[in-house]
Parts: C-alpha cells; structure tokens; sequence
C-alpha cells in the first residue's frame, strides 16, 4: 500500500513523503480522523529541541495523540469502520519487570518513528483500543494523555503510603487538569488541592476542593502526596516547593518534561524521607484503565470537554502549519484537529 | 449504490518500447495496478470495483489480483478500444450484474495514477452523492497556451486554469444518457470522461487533487515515481 506521511523536515516546515507499506496479519490499517497536539510536538515544530536531536529525528510525521477508524485488519477481528485509540508507545520485546512505556527498547510514535500525521497509520494490533462509540471525538483525540495521567497516578499508587487525605497536583496546564478529573475518580475520598501560576486557569478547576497561587501558598499548608504536572522551567520551582509542603515520608510522582536539567534539593528530599517517582509516557494498560474510568463516569467526560481549547479540519499542509502556529497562541485546553488531508 | 472503476485499459504506447502495458509494470516491488486497487479497497462504501484491463490481459490481470487482493468486491473484467469504451464496458457489467438503480454512482480513476489519497476518493464520493459528474484537478502551475500551429492563438488566464486528473465520478444514469446522446464522432474525439457530461449539458463538479496524484505515462514518470517511494524501514 502506498501511503501519505506527512513528516517535519525542518521547524515549520512539512513535507509529503510516499511510503511502501506492508501489511502482516498482526497489524491493522488505520485512517486517522482527529489528532491532539502535545508540547512536544510544538517543540519539534517550532526547532526548540537541540539541533542534534532535530538532526537526528526529522524527518518524521509527528502526532502521538490521536484517534481513527480502522479500514483494514487482514485478520477481521476488527469490523471496518471501529473507532479507536491509537497507542503510540510500541514495545519490541516483553519485560517480567519493566513496563512496556520503560524498556529503551520500545518505540514512540512522533519521537522515535513517524507519528500519526499520515493517510493511514499501519500498527500492530495490541496499539489500538476500541472507543465506545458515544464518546466525544475531539475529547476522545487525547485519550493518550489521559492514559499518561493514569500512568501517574497508577504509579503513586505503588509507592504512596497509606494517607491519601490530601493529594496536591502542580500544574494548571493541560496534564494538570486531566489528572486532577482523574484524582477524583481514583482517590474519591482525598482532598484535591491545585497549585498554579494562573488564577484564570485554576478557574477551571472548579471540581477541586481548592485551589491555590503559587506564590501565595500558606506556609502550613501540607499534602499528603503530589504530582508534579508542570515540566519546563517550571519544574524545579515546582519540585523545590512540593518538598516543602508534602508530609515527611509522603511521595511525589513527577510528570513534566524538562528540556534542561533541573536543582533538587536533595538534603530535603532525605532529611524527610521523601519518595520521588519519575514517570512517562503510558502502555496499553493505561488506556485500559483510561477509557474504563471514562466509561463509567459521565462526569469525568464532561469535566474533559471543557479541556477542548480549540477543533479545527486541516485539509492542507498549509492547514496543518497554520494549526499548529495558531496553537502556538492558544491559551487555554488542547488543540485538536480534525484530519482531512 | 457506489461503485469503483479502475481503468487499466492502456496499451503502454508511450512507455517506450516496452511490451507490457504500463500498469503492470513494478513501481516499489508491486504492479502499478494493484497499488492502485488496494487504496480503492481501503474504502468500505464501494460496493463493487470493478477493474477494466485490455481483453488480451485479463487473466494477466485477474491472477495479480488473486495472488495480492484479499477482497470479494473486486472483479477484473475486460474494456474496449479507447477510454471510452473502456468506461462504457465497466458501466455497462455494473448494470448487467448488480441491476440499475437512479442513485447508482461509479468512482472511476485511472490505473496508473497509484498515488490517489483517501481524502481525494472521499471528495469524489461526498461530491458525486450530491452532483451529477465530478472531476478531481489542481491549479495549473505552469501558464496554459492555447495553439494549432507553430504560434499561439490564445494565453488563458492562468486562475483560471486547472489540469484534470481523476478519479472522475458520475452519477451512472446521468453518464449512461449522456453518452447516448453523442454522435459517433464526438465519441471517437474524446479523450475526457467529464466532457460527456458536458456535452449534455451538465454541471461537472470540482474536486482538489493533488500534484503528486499523477499519472504514470513514460519512462521518465515512472523513474520518477519509484524515486518518490520510500520503503518502510
């Protein structure tokens, strides 16, 4: 099969590239119908990786929040026309102890391999999870991300201890808003409290118990656990003050992607016995768990339409730099295309 | 319903002095052809295609089809001398095996035009469902001129100048009276499927294409096509 990649060459640029496809019994051909755009692909788009990164990884198609029809499964387990989540982390190998979204062996669409910026996007059959079909599309677009907030979650609740009165999310980004809708379906009886930069943004967290500035946090103020959602230079004063506030013995999962590397103050971090769990990315048990919780809470759907910063159909590659460009400016929610190319 | 046709009824005349007809010549390890089959397979609202080869390769035809196709609704059937004839023959098996229905629409799309997208056959469908006839084009990139001599007679604005490229969709009832209603000579000087349409009067719809979406003709196209494909590492 002859498909259309539309891959990055260089910061703002996109080219069409034709590529031969083979299609085995194990995988299926999907036809991509909406696609959330991640900070890392603005990073990407915009040439703020480091140029041997950029010259390492472009060309390629990028994307890896998205969702589709399928049109082919060579093995018909899949009726044509199933609406599903694509999942972009793609494991080589099994691993008894690490999970498929750590083992440096897996491949990540949009950062490894070309994303789902293409005609069809050609996958193995464990990356694809049936959607119901009364889920909203543009909410449904970034499903990925709500798997990456389980995936948090998920981890805090292997390392936490026993208290969970209080969890305290930094962060009043996207990632922040997804985890803290997830807070309340995973840890229904805990406090929610949101720290951020924004009072407008916080507004939106209108489900949390409370929420808070960050240059305005009482200095009494204690969490029982934390998750850091907040990544680039944001990091480090968010990391420095969950030290400060989170109870002795308490854990923090971080999920912020800094480009740099950032100051912890490890003396605080021992002094209180402080557990810090990085994560990444997600693996089919995420989105499992993902769409179940969605599933079973309307709410949960509802509080994630409001995430939904902008819907736009691209037809073009002038369409496709245009949307991204215009993201670039967006101040509120995921920006979510309709693909028409 | 909504049928595909795949005209693969070239003889290969430009392509050199090579002896099998260029569609089913290898462009990335596969014939032309069947690149162009699996994209309209990808399709599920066709309820036919239906692929027209000259009568001397059909068999040709049908064993590349059993060896690589894996779908019921394709059907390899012999067309006519010229293009036309071609269209009609397709047209008129669709009638004769699956019966005529006023909402019948056919999908047509040259063989040797493998790289045709999905948003493209999407277009032509949501098109044709609500217009008799539909031609896919893009804007001339070069300026068109117009002569019969060694001179020219006209330079026509180049807005609004358009190459066509196909697929070209047709509501069946709409083409079938139409090309009735051309006389022997207007038949036999058409080298487009859309101007039947024309003729008769009816509006004929545009849909973008692509530049890429072209058509494999000589030798130097299909060097250039085979350069454009990469191989999935």
């Amino acid at each position: 099969m002859l498909n259309q990649v539309y891959r990055l060459v260089s910061a703002r640029q996109f080219e069409v590239q034709t590529v031969a496809e083979a299609v085995v019994t194990d995988e299926l051909v999907v036809r991509p119908r909406y696609l959330s755009v991640c900070h890392a692909d603005q990073r990407y788009f915009t040439g703020q990786r480091p140029d041997a990164i950029l010259r390492q990884k472009l060309p390629m198609a990028l994307i890896h929040e998205g969702i589709g029809t399928v049109v082919h499964d060579p093995a018909g387990e899949l009726a044509v026309g199933t609406t599903v989540a694509i999942i972009p982390n793609t494991p080589t190998q099994h691993d008894p102890i690490i999970n498929e979204n750590y083992l440096p062996s897996s491949k990540f669409r949009s950062s490894g391999f070309d994303g789902i910026m293409q005609e069809y996007v050609v996958l193995q059959r464990d990356r694809v999870l049936p959607l119901p079909a009364d889920f909203n599309a543009p909410v449904s677009a970034f499903i990925e991300m709500v798997s990456v907030g389980v995936q948090g979650l998920s981890r805090l609740e292997t390392v936490m201890d026993a208290d969970q009165r209080v969890i305290g999310i930094w962060g009043d980004g996207n990632l922040g808003y997804i985890t803290a809708t997830l807070v309340k379906q995973i840890f229904p009886d805990s406090q929610l409290v949101i720290f951020g930069r924004h009072r407008s943004k916080l507004d939106y967290f209108s489900f949390a118990d409370k929420t808070v500035l960050v240059d305005q946090i009482p200095r009494d103020l204690v969490v029982s656990q934390a998750l850091e959602c907040t990544g680039g230079r944001g990091s480090e004063a968010a990391i420095s003050q969950i030290v400060k506030h989170l109870r002795p013995m308490g854990s923090a999962v971080l999920m912020g992607v800094s480009e740099e590397p950032v100051a912890i103050d490890t003396r605080s971090v021992l002094a209180r016995g402080i557990t810090l769990r990085g994560v990444s990315r997600s693996g089919r048990a995420d989105f499992e768990r993902a769409v179940a919780i969605l599933k079973a809470s309307p709410v949960t759907r509802e509080r994630l339409q409001n995430l939904v910063g902008f819907t736009r159909k691209v037809r073009t590659i002038q369409d496709i730099v245009a949307f991204f460009e215009h993201d670039l400016t967006n101040y509120w929610g995921k920006a979510v295309m309709e693909w028409d190319v | 319903m909504i049928y595909a046709q795949i005209l693969a009824g070239g003889k290969g005349s430009r392509m050199g002095n090579v002896p099998m007809p260029k569609q089913f010549l290898t462009l990335a390890g596969k014939p032309i052809l069947i690149h162009t089959i699996e994209k309209f397979t990808l399709e599920a609202r066709f309820d036919a295609i239906i692929v027209v080869c000259p009568p001397d390769w059909v068999s040709h035809a049908r064993d590349l089809v059993a060896k690589t196709i894996d779908d019921p609704r394709v059907r390899v059937i012999a067309g006519g001398a010229e293009r036309n004839d071609t269209l009609m023959k397709g047209i008129d098996y669709i009638q004769r095996t699956f019966g005529t229905h006023d909402d019948d629409v056919v999908v047509t799309h040259d063989a040797v035009r493998p790289f045709v997208t999905e948003r493209i056959i999407h277009d032509n469908i949501e098109a044709v469902l609500k217009a008799p006839a539909v031609d896919t084009v893009v804007p001339a990139i070069d300026t068109i001129v117009q002569g019969q001599t060694a001179t020219i007679a006209e330079i026509p604005v180049r807005e609004t100048m358009y190459q066509g490229q196909t697929p070209q969709s047709f509501q069946i009832k709409t083409l079938v009276a139409s090309y009735a209603a051309l006389d022997d000579a207007q038949k036999a000087s058409l080298s487009d499927s859309c101007k039947i349409c024309l003729l008769a009067g009816h509006p004929v719809t545009m849909v973008r294409g692509e530049n890429w979406n072209f058509k494999i003709t000589t030798p130097y196209d299909l060097r250039v096509a085979s350069a454009l494909v990469e191989k999935r590492a």
